[in-house]
């Protein structure tokens, strides 16, 4: 397969065209912003926080077809889980685009998110996978907003070395 | 390889007196393999490629006569000296200003328009003022006056824009009145490819006594500037936009706004005398040129003078015209492609969005054929904002592109559409 068709799986341009959990949130206790001020791109996780865990979650915003995927898949990947659980799979989604964690030999939880390992070969896109998860960490943070701005944070191995 | 794929360009061509093949020949950067594809270089409005020569005299500066300027009495510092300010006289005739203290250099235009909201907005614009800005400004030409604005208590205005991308010169004429102070205006709009009728636009303020600050990073790469043929007060460039290394630019002033001006920066190089009590100032230039300049990026930009006026910028001109129309009717003919900026006097960028594909997997699509275009907001969120869209996709040419280079966005322009369908 192409670094272009693994870039853009026939899920990713599903979860592009009819991204899932797209709306507000009604029963929402916290919400933040995200934005990607290079591009223009911006979202609003919302989340229903209760007993540590999310008990429900959506989206809002305009991005591109990685952004827009990335959002819809990660509201799937996170509902029900915990905090620590959530974090642990940010952490895990954010080193797999970032080229430091390879989902075929590490043992991980990404499960169906591994779809997004093909953005690592595209370092310019990181930020477009990343943002929505960013603001979901924001959300939980209690903070109201998140940015790509920090080039740093989304800095794949490849472009350290260069 | 690279000649085989300038074959059939149009090179030789009677319409087209241009010889493309010979011209990208001077930009070693163009021949090179992208993603396994020849290289189409796209993104001019962003930065332009720097030809072998100007190159070369970067290099040569630096390996034979590097040192600091106005300074030393010594043979280096001399050199140098005498190479910097040549290229300052290269500028004064490049865009035919009276005297070449009238041009100050600067890293580009983003520092050319704070050095003159600094040195000219903050003495003169007091609370109650109004400054004229257009609604297709890069955001270079409207946080510094907004910041101003927020300073003084002066109010921005906004010149609007028909749904081509033209300004409304009436609404404009409307705008202007005892209380602006200052009219700013970008000479060809990085984001659209609209040219502003600058002449007309300078009269209209001038008739008012309102002094006018054109930004022309993009009108210097592609037209011939005459100062005092626009009549414009401020006229601002960017090297790295017309062939020179990036950190070089210039402010253009009318001598007798640029006396009567703050300066800029403190520090060395600026001051006739300092004492603990009080500083004088230098003359022009050196009043706005703080500390040790880019020496080497503005030597280049002379250098880059010196081979736009080694090229027939008139065939230049016309061929550039030529790739424009050329590629707007080939991704007009694409279904779901549409054009953003149809003004009638346009000239290097076409912006364009996809029917339900974001601009920035048209970007990454195009990347893996080997063309390079700039996707996202242009630095001028207004503009997409006045179209009512998040983003675009931007091809923008130089004289250096091909026909056939246009070919190859506009099949790449299909198979995104094939990609998303």
């Amino acid at each position: 397969m192409s670094e272009l068709s693994e870039l853009y799986q026939q899920v990713i341009l599903d979860h592009n065209k009819k991204p899932r959990n797209f709306k507000k949130l009604e029963t929402a206790n916290r919400h933040a912003d995200g934005f990607n001020p290079l591009c223009g791109d911006q979202l609003t996780v919302y989340m229903q926080f209760e007993d540590d865990r999310i008990a429900d979650v959506s989206f809002e915003g305009t991005g591109c077809a990685i952004s827009k995927a990335s959002a819809s898949m990660m509201t799937q990947s996170v509902k029900g889980k915990t905090r620590a659980e959530v974090e642990s799979l940010f952490n895990e989604f954010h080193r797999m685009v970032t080229g430091e964690l390879d989902e075929e030999t590490t043992p991980n939880n990404l499960g169906r998110l591994t779809i997004f390992a093909g953005v690592r070969e595209f370092p310019a896109r990181v930020k477009c996978a990343s943002l929505s998860w960013h603001t979901l960490h924001a959300a939980l943070a209690g903070e109201d907003a998140a940015t790509t701005e920090n080039l740093g944070a989304d800095i794949t191995s490849e472009q350290v070395s260069a | 390889m690279l000649a085989e794929r300038q074959a059939g360009n149009g090179v030789g061509d009677a319409a087209s007196p241009w010889d493309v093949a010979r011209v990208r020949e001077d930009f070693p950067v163009l021949a090179q393999t992208v993603n396994g594809k020849p290289l189409v270089y796209l993104d001019n409005a962003a930065s332009s490629q720097v030809p072998q020569v100007v190159i070369d005299r970067g290099s040569r500066y630096l390996q034979e006569e590097h040192s600091n300027i106005h300074r030393g009495v010594h043979y280096l510092s001399q050199r140098a000296t005498t190479a910097y300010e040549g290229a300052r006289e290269k500028v004064r005739r490049f865009i035919n200003a009276r005297e070449s203290r009238e041009c100050i250099f600067v890293r580009g235009c983003t520092e050319g328009i704070n050095l003159v909201m600094h040195g000219y907005g903050r003495k003169f614009v007091a609370a109650g003022d109004e400054i004229i800005v257009s609604a297709m400004e890069h955001h270079a030409n409207i946080v510094p006056w907004q910041m101003l604005c927020e300073e003084k208590g002066a109010t921005l205005r906004v010149i609007p824009m028909n749904d081509a991308g033209e300004l409304l010169l009436d609404e404009y004429e409307a705008l202007l009145n005892e209380r602006t102070k200052l009219v700013c205006v970008m000479h060809v709009s990085n984001a659209l490819g609209t040219i502003n009728p600058i002449k007309e636009i300078v009269a209209r303020a001038h008739k008012q006594g309102v002094p006018v600050l054109v930004d022309g990073a993009q009108g210097a790469p592609h037209l011939t500037i005459d100062v005092q043929d626009l009549d414009a007060d401020f006229y601002i460039i960017s090297g790295h936009k017309m062939f020179a290394p990036t950190g070089s630019g210039v402010v253009y002033g009318k001598a007798e706004l640029l006396e009567r001006m703050n300066p800029f920066l403190g520090g060395g190089d600026m001051i006739r005398t300092v004492t603990f009590e009080k500083t004088t100032y230098a003359g022009l230039p050196n009043k706005f040129e703080a500390g040790t300049p880019a020496i080497a990026s503005q030597i280049g930009l002379g250098a880059a003078i010196d081979y736009l006026n080694s090229l027939d910028r008139r065939a230049a001109h016309a061929y550039e015209h030529e790739l424009l129309a050329y590629a707007t009717e080939k991704l007009t003919a694409i279904e779901g492609v549409r054009i953003i900026g149809t003004a009638r006097e346009k000239v290097g960028a076409l912006s364009f969005v996809i029917e339900d594909v974001h601009p920035h997997d048209v970007g990454t699509i195009l990347d893996q054929e080997g063309i390079a275009v700039r996707a996202g907001h242009h630095c001028a969120q207004p503009v997409m904002k006045r179209f009512n869209i998040p983003a675009t996709a931007r091809a923008s040419f130089a004289f250096y592109n091909t026909k056939e280079e246009i070919d190859t966005l506009a099949s790449a322009v299909q198979k995104v559409i094939e990609v998303f369908s």
